[in-house]
């Protein structure tokens, strides 16, 4: 890494370095770390580059030590100052996010379904699906009519980059929100969870069978008129340890994921603090119940 | 078994030789006489180590650690290798990341999405290795993404787990797709999966293209 320092074998990177503006600390005060820590939290570059001498090469730090004493302050406050933002967010904008983004798929979706059945009429290679529309956004309409068509898939384009973000918006406030169940469902499941008890406090007051059966209350009601057996998982089936449980096992492993789902819901309303305990003790029973299926065999 | 990096050894906690670094613990680990137990059930990086694989740390290089959670694994990293970047994503771990960051002059927290490098790009350096231990689809992406931050010598030390990708399909399936994508920026050294300590991981130590 000394190697830098000569300026010889890095000279493309040091001509182009000597003043690069994208610096987090470029023209900045080297005792500022309040705005230090702002453009290390909003700056970019589009590469990265031997900041620890430039740093020096430009006076902004006496040595290499004394640069990454001043980054130490500006990442710690930084990240400091992001963290504390991010966990105001609260349950209910997670329980917006994951109903918009079931709206954007589901949209996304309706809308390919007619631009495909448009665009097989005018264009003989059209594809199916978010897909296809995603490649007929691309092509130059010839004529009004396909540019009506074009201008169709482009909302399609937009409707499921939107989902996109709304799930890694998702992803990122879930475990603040409600860090053990996050842990335990996935952040997107927790979110649904939440959204379909209609808040933290509601799912954290429900029983573990209630929880179990959350999104299949149409089967659940025929169940309760006596017209159909009742249903042994909701939405947690999408979690792994319920689909990837053998259909005999799965209502036992759908009914232990909800006890601890409960636990978890109260632990993240009540108490706020993450508990790794209630995974180890679900894994463990995941694993009694998962070797029933092994013994058989 | 290939060495250990400097700074990092087998010493006996309770009878038993572990991996530990010397450094303020972080998570209620084990310690004795300054040195704190380095546990792979929990780190993928210690999972990597304790199996052998020639993962080619020496010590105190400059590390870009991608995932880095609540800061488990890159504590003990930032106790032997030099200026340590540390990116996480989400917020909520990154705060005992801060933690961990406090007492280790240079480790250095990042609240960043690691999908996103040039968010980050104006702060990192160029590095000799890459640690990345990411769990969300798409891990050989990722790690293609950041290819930008490492020397032409250095090392990317992956695990990819299978469940991130896709819960349904087979692991191995899992692994070839995550290793045909990263070939398209790294010459894959080595692959080993990481069980007993982390069940449908794999483990892949590369170089840059």
């Amino acid at each position: 890494m000394d190697v830098a320092l000569t300026g010889e074998p890095f000279t493309e990177g040091r001509a182009r370095g000597a003043m690069n503006d994208d610096a987090w600390f470029a023209g900045l005060d080297p005792g500022d770390t309040e705005a230090a820590a702002e453009r290390v939290r909003d700056g970019s570059a589009a590469a990265p580059d031997e900041w620890p001498t430039l740093a020096v090469d430009t006076d902004f730090a006496e040595s290499e030590a004394d640069y990454y004493d001043a980054l130490h302050d500006a990442t710690m406050h930084a990240t400091r100052a992001a963290v504390q933002k991010a966990e105001r967010a609260g349950d209910r904008q997670l329980v917006h996010a994951v109903r918009a983004m079931d709206d954007c798929e589901r949209t996304a979706n309706e809308i390919a379904e007619r631009v495909q059945e448009w665009a097989g009429s005018l264009f003989e290679d059209a594809g199916t699906g978010v897909d296809g529309a995603r490649e007929l956004a691309e092509r130059d309409p010839a004529t009004p009519t396909e540019r009506r068509v074009v201008a169709l898939a482009e909302r399609v384009v937009d409707l499921d980059d939107e989902a996109e973000e709304l799930r890694a918006y998702i992803e990122r406030t879930a475990p603040e929100v409600a860090p053990n169940l996050a842990a335990l469902a996935s952040p997107v499941l927790a979110a649904r969870l939440i959204a379909l008890a209609g808040g933290l406090e509601s799912l954290a007051k429900k029983p573990s069978g209630t929880i179990q059966v959350l999104g299949a209350e149409d089967a659940l009601f025929a169940h309760l008129r006596g017209r159909a057996p009742s249903p042994k998982h909701g939405v947690i089936f999408t979690h792994e340890y319920v689909r990837g449980t053998r259909p005999e096992d799965r209502g036992s492993a759908a009914r232990a994921l909800a006890g601890k789902l409960a636990i978890a819901a109260r632990g993240d309303h009540y108490r706020g603090e993450y508990n790794p305990e209630i995974e180890r003790q679900l894994e463990e029973r995941m694993a009694t119940i998962r070797a029933r299926g092994d013994g058989n065999e | 078994m290939s060495e250990l990096p400097e700074g990092v050894e087998r010493r006996p906690f309770d009878g038993d030789d572990r991996l530990a670094t010397r450094g303020e613990p972080v998570y209620g680990e084990p310690t004795a006489a300054g040195w704190r137990a380095w546990d792979a059930r929990r780190s993928k990086l210690g999972a990597m180590l304790e199996t052998g694989m020639d993962v080619g740390l020496a010590g105190g290089e400059r590390v870009l650690y991608l995932g880095a959670a609540s800061g488990t694994t890159v504590s003990h990293v930032a106790d032997f290798a030099g200026p340590t970047y540390a990116v996480e994503f989400a917020a909520r771990p990154a705060r005992d990341l801060l933690d961990a960051a406090a007492s280790r002059p240079r480790l250095f927290p990042l609240l960043k999405d690691a999908r996103k490098p040039e968010t980050y790009a104006h702060v990192v350096e160029p590095v000799d290795v890459i640690v990345q231990d990411v769990a969300t689809r798409g891990q050989a992406a990722v790690a293609n993404a950041n290819a930008t931050f490492l020397d032409d010598d250095g090392r990317l030390l992956a695990a990819i787990k299978a469940r991130s990708e896709d819960v349904t399909a087979e692991p191995g399936d899992v692994f070839e797709a995550a290793l045909a994508t990263l070939e398209e920026q790294y010459e894959i050294v080595e692959t080993a999966r990481l069980e007993p300590f982390h069940e449908d991981h794999l483990g892949v130590v590369a170089t840059p293209r």
